[in-house]
């Protein structure tokens, strides 16, 4: 199986075609190219005529370059030696360290038997008061992080990053911004998270195909761990781009698109990624946080559409804080009637308290005159927003519980705030 | 029958083309030899002695010149006693089975009988002599709380006699039961198990007929406003986070069926999972016994393999035909049916079909005429009646209901229950639109007076928008009298609270009383001398009302609270 052919037919886009035979669907092959070896992967047979994705791209692909087939299917290896390091998207080191080649195992592998599934029943703190209280974070969860372009959601991945109570994350980068790279690498270096973290980077300027690798090649490594015990965090950031990559692939192999231009299949490609979330009975679990960014703030687009569908919940970022309003976790309920009595009745009243803030700041911008009523909800509106939704509070959920009481005594009666008297009677500060 | 081979030439995605000797038929199933495993497809097109086949699993590691072997009969399934409580994948393939044999991960290549071979009490209705067509039953064996009949194949032609039966007593289900013969001096040997192509509706019964009674979901606004009829359809478009599947699980616990088979197609594993670990330890109200026992759970979801969530729907609905046949109410519903139209719509990009709106096939609405037109209530020949009504969810891309998919679904259905996400985020459950929404069957409560109650939704509506604009001081008293009257409707009536143990489920009768107070608020007039005491009289009268919906009709406090409403509003009644 290790013939060399160099005879490659066609090339269009980042796709090659050679005739060759004894070759088997979805096999990689090597590429020796004037500018070095690189890899591909076969998506199509027809007779003797082999369909290559090219990792590298097509561009500077000879008619005459050789490709040599190796008979086994895209891997990744898998040992404790990839923690802390940090690979591209073909799974090759970007940190000048050794490649690893032990106990290699195949990406996108079959997806978990739903009768083997349990029902998610425990919480990941985060220490971000807007996840831990409002929409908890649960383990197996698979959510996506809903933002537009600019808002901080690399630092807020960051942060999860650092201060989730997991064994190993993941971080998986897809059309990466150079920078955004550098700042997730030096930040997790400087906080000292880095040896529990792998990464797998593409950035903006490496080849599309790579890019639609990323997430394999993390939720494979991740399932690895998860099963050996470990509990796993997978950050995904942005799937939007692998989005987009998918679609330029498809539109390349002439694929009809169906809708904005990306294939019929989005749905089934992102849903056998995010599926991957899973708690095993007797071992570890897997948990998915990924960024996707909404063009033009329009949650109707494809990418952001087909996640919702698929993902149990999101968190609409919004000006540099998680909104409490369009945000769900739809696990969180799984949760959060085990962690303290005061939880969900704290939450719940701190909602709608917050929901009466803006509409007096609604009524205040119109020109209307401000109640007492009124001046209380803006002044507990302000409080909260810089004691608990600033992305930078990082307290653990019991903390910010008290914190969300110390608020509501600061603005309220307690007859005010709507919540039961024995809660009331147990919670509310005393010094006052 | 054939049985002809053949071997790969070509693999795009899922669809691998295949050369065969022979002859080969469309539909029918092959298996491709890739290494030691055997990977089951279907012939979906021949041109040019070249057949593609789609493959049910992942097609790494194919190469050309595989092996094919073609199995000459169409997709099937079987069918027999022991299929209820059980969870099977969109091949028939039984989850829990499989996960003993391969642990955490659905291997490829893995396929296990669908029904145990397990011994069942047989009584034959029939003897030695007596005449049979398709579809007759033969004899019976109890399974769970059902008396399941044992019938003649659907597929044999013609009229056969009984050469011999089994007597009463333990068989096994694989075991010959009953042999039968025809003019032509053909023999058949059946056993209590029949082989049964999915996508052939299941005749064997003798006229279809109107549906005519209602399905009750206990649910208010749909038993009331939206009814569905035994036999009917009815689909539920409606954006992500609408609440289509929790709404879904209420029906299949509370439904007045005897069956319900769910058939979670292409939709996330978890809420698979909430159902399996749920329905065991919930207790059928109708029968004291556990809802698992009428319960069948046919599960491909998104992950699994795109080819089999296209064949997930026609196996669940044989099997609802199935017990249809045997003189019983079955409940089939599909979450979701958009995903199931996606897997036809990948297939046919693959088949390099001319793509119609949304890049769907040109054939997307018969296929979904199709399949909601094996809905549908029957009298079988013994004079009994069978019916399979037909749910599906459906999810429009963006929660927009003008795309191919809901606009096909809504000409073939007999009911609409679309979901708004204005309702949804307002935490109004369900969050049925009751305006836009609508329903050809009959309810549970007149007609006329539904429609009266909903002439006032409609015209609170109107005075609501126009509130908006006018403001409040510019609504005239009359008119914020009805805005109020259609708030009621919707706070008291059309919102149910899914997590109160008296409210979640509402009887027949219940809805009946509590619809007969309504309608009497509805055309009750006041004396009223400004808005304020308006909002404050329906703002206690919401209250009063929603007290006695929580309230359980056998505790002491129900007559008493019905009679607090009822003086409220009657004593201030001009």
């Amino acid at each position: 199986m290790q013939k060399v052919y160099t005879r490659i037919e066609s090339i269009v886009g980042n796709v090659i075609t050679v005739r060759a035979e004894g070759v088997r669907n979805q096999d990689l092959a090597e590429i020796t190219t004037s500018q070095g070896t690189g890899y591909a992967n076969v998506i199509k047979l027809d007779g003797d005529k082999v369909s290559l994705q090219v990792f590298k791209g097509g561009q500077g692909v000879s008619t005459g370059d050789s490709v040599r087939f190796l008979g086994v299917p895209m891997r990744v290896s898998f040992t404790d030696d990839l923690l802390g390091r940090i690979f591209d998207g073909a799974g090759k080191p970007r940190d000048n360290g050794p490649e690893l080649t032990d106990n290699m195992i195949d990406i996108g592998g079959p997806s978990v038997n739903p009768s083997r599934r349990i029902v998610p029943k425990k919480m990941i703190r985060t220490g971000i008061p807007m996840i831990d209280v409002f929409n908890t974070l649960v383990e197996s969860q698979k959510l996506p992080i809903f933002s537009v372009s600019g808002e901080p959601y690399n630092e807020l991945l960051a942060r999860i990053a650092m201060q989730a109570d997991v064994d190993i994350i993941i971080l998986g980068g897809m059309g990466l911004k150079y920078d955004d790279y550098l700042f997730f690498r030096s930040t997790l270096e400087k906080s000292g998270a880095m040896s529990r973290t792998i990464m797998f980077v593409h950035t903006a300027s490496d080849p599309t195909v790579e890019c639609t690798l990323v997430p394999d090649l993390s939720l494979a490594v991740a399932e690895r761990f998860a099963l050996s015990g470990k509990r796993v965090l997978v950050l995904l950031t942005d799937m939007t781009n692998f989005c987009d990559a998918e679609k330029e692939m498809a539109i390349t192999m002439d694929q009809v698109p169906s809708n904005r231009g990306y294939p019929g299949d989005l749905y089934s490609t992102l849903a056998s990624r995010y599926e991957k979330a899973v708690d095993f009975e007797g071992a570890g679990s897997v948990t998915i946080l990924g960024v996707t960014t909404m063009p033009g703030d329009d949650v109707t687009h494809p990418v952001p559409d087909n996640t919702g569908y698929i993902t149990e919940g999101q968190y609409y970022l919004r000006n540099g804080r998680i909104e409490p309003f369009g945000s769900l976790s739809r696990l969180k309920q799984n949760v959060n009637k085990d962690t303290r009595p005061d939880h969900r009745a704290l939450m719940d009243a701190m909602i709608k308290l917050y929901a009466s803030c803006k509409d007096s700041e609604e009524k205040r911008s119109m020109g209307f005159q401000m109640t007492d009523w009124d001046e209380k909800l803006l002044k507990y509106g302000s409080l909260f927003e810089s004691r608990l939704m600033d992305l930078s509070v990082n307290i653990p959920l019991e903390e910010a519980l008290d914190e969300g009481w110390r608020i509501l005594a600061e603005c309220f009666e307690p007859n005010e705030t709507g919540l039961r008297s024995d809660l009331i009677r147990t919670y509310w500060p005393k010094e006052r | 029958m054939s049985a002809s081979t053949g071997h790969v030439t070509g693999v795009n995605g899922n669809m691998v083309n295949v050369a065969f000797d022979g002859a080969v038929i469309k539909n029918e199933v092959g298996f491709i030899s890739v290494g030691d495993t055997r990977l089951k497809s279907e012939v979906i097109r021949i041109t040019d002695g070249i057949a593609s086949l789609q493959v049910y699993e992942m097609t790494g590691g194919i190469k050309v010149g595989d092996e094919v072997s073609f199995t000459g009969e169409l997709l099937s399934v079987e069918l027999g006693p022991g299929l209820l409580s059980q969870v099977f994948d969109g091949l028939q393939n039984p989850l829990p089975e499989l996960a003993e044999k391969c642990g955490f991960f659905l291997d490829r290549g893995v396929y296990i009988d669908p029904l145990p071979d397990k011994e069942w009490d047989f009584t034959p209705v029939l003897k030695e002599g007596d005449k049979v067509t398709a579809g007759d039953f033969f004899g019976t064996v109890p399974e769970g709380l059902f008396t399941h009949r044992i019938m003649v194949p659907f597929s044999l032609q013609g009229e056969w006699t009984i050469s011999s039966i089994a007597s009463k007593g333990m068989h096994r289900s694989h075991e010959t039961v009953c042999t039968i013969e025809n003019a032509k001096g053909e023999r058949k040997d059946l056993s209590m198990i029949i082989t049964q192509s999915v996508k052939t509706a299941i005749g064997g019964y003798a006229e279809r007929v109107m549906p005519d009674e209602p399905m009750v979901t206990r649910i208010r606004v749909i038993d009331t406003f939206l009814p569905v009829a035994k036999g009917g359809t009815y689909c539920t478009p409606g954006p992500f986070g609408a609440g289509k599947t929790v709404l879904q699980h209420l029906t299949s616990k509370n439904a007045d069926v005897d069956i319900v088979i769910i058939a979670a197609c292409g939709e996330r594993a978890g809420e698979v999972v909430e159902i399996l670990k749920e329905f065991p330890e919930l207790v059928d109200p109708r029968t004291g016994r556990s809802l698992m026992e009428r319960t069948i759970i046919i599960c491909n979801t998104s992950s699994m393999p795109v080819a089999a969530r296209e064949a997930s729907v026609y196996t669940a609905v044989t099997m609802a035909e199935y017990y249809r046949n045997m003189g019983l109410d079955v409940l089939l519903l599909a979450d979701s049916t958009s995903r199931w139209a996606q897997a036809m719509r990948e297939m046919s990009g693959r088949l390099e079909e001319i793509p119609g709106d949304e890049a769907f096939p040109a054939y997307l609405e018969s296929r979904i005429a199709g399949f909601y037109e094996r809905a549908g209530k029957v009298r079988l020949r013994d004079g009994s009646y069978g019916s399979v009504t037909i749910g599906g969810t459906v999810s429009p891309a963006g929660g927009n209901f003008e795309e191919p998919v809901t606009q096909a679904t809504l000409k073939v259905v007999g009911a609409f229950h679309g979901l708004s996400r204005e309702r949804s985020d307002a935490r109004k459950y369900p969050a049925i639109d009751s305006l836009d929404s609508w329903s050809k069957y009959h309810g549970i409560i007149e007609k006329e007076k539904v429609d009266e109650a909903y002439s006032y939704l409609r015209r609170g509506h109107e005075v609501d928008s126009m509130m908006k604009v006018v403001g409040e001081e510019g609504t005239s008293l009359d008119d914020y009298i009805v805005y109020q009257k259609g708030e009621l409707i919707d706070s008291v009536y059309l919102q149910q609270n899914s997590f109160d143990p008296v409210d979640s489920m509402v009887s027949v009768d219940r809805q009946k009383d509590a619809f007969a107070v309504l309608y009497d608020i509805l055309r009750s007039s006041w004396d009223f001398t400004d808005k304020k005491e308006v909002r404050s009289f329906f703002n206690e009268l919401r209250q009063r009302f929603l007290d006695w919906n929580s309230t359980a009709a056998d505790d002491e406090a129900f007559g008493e609270r019905k009679e607090s409403l009822v003086s409220f509003y009657q004593g201030r009644r001009r």
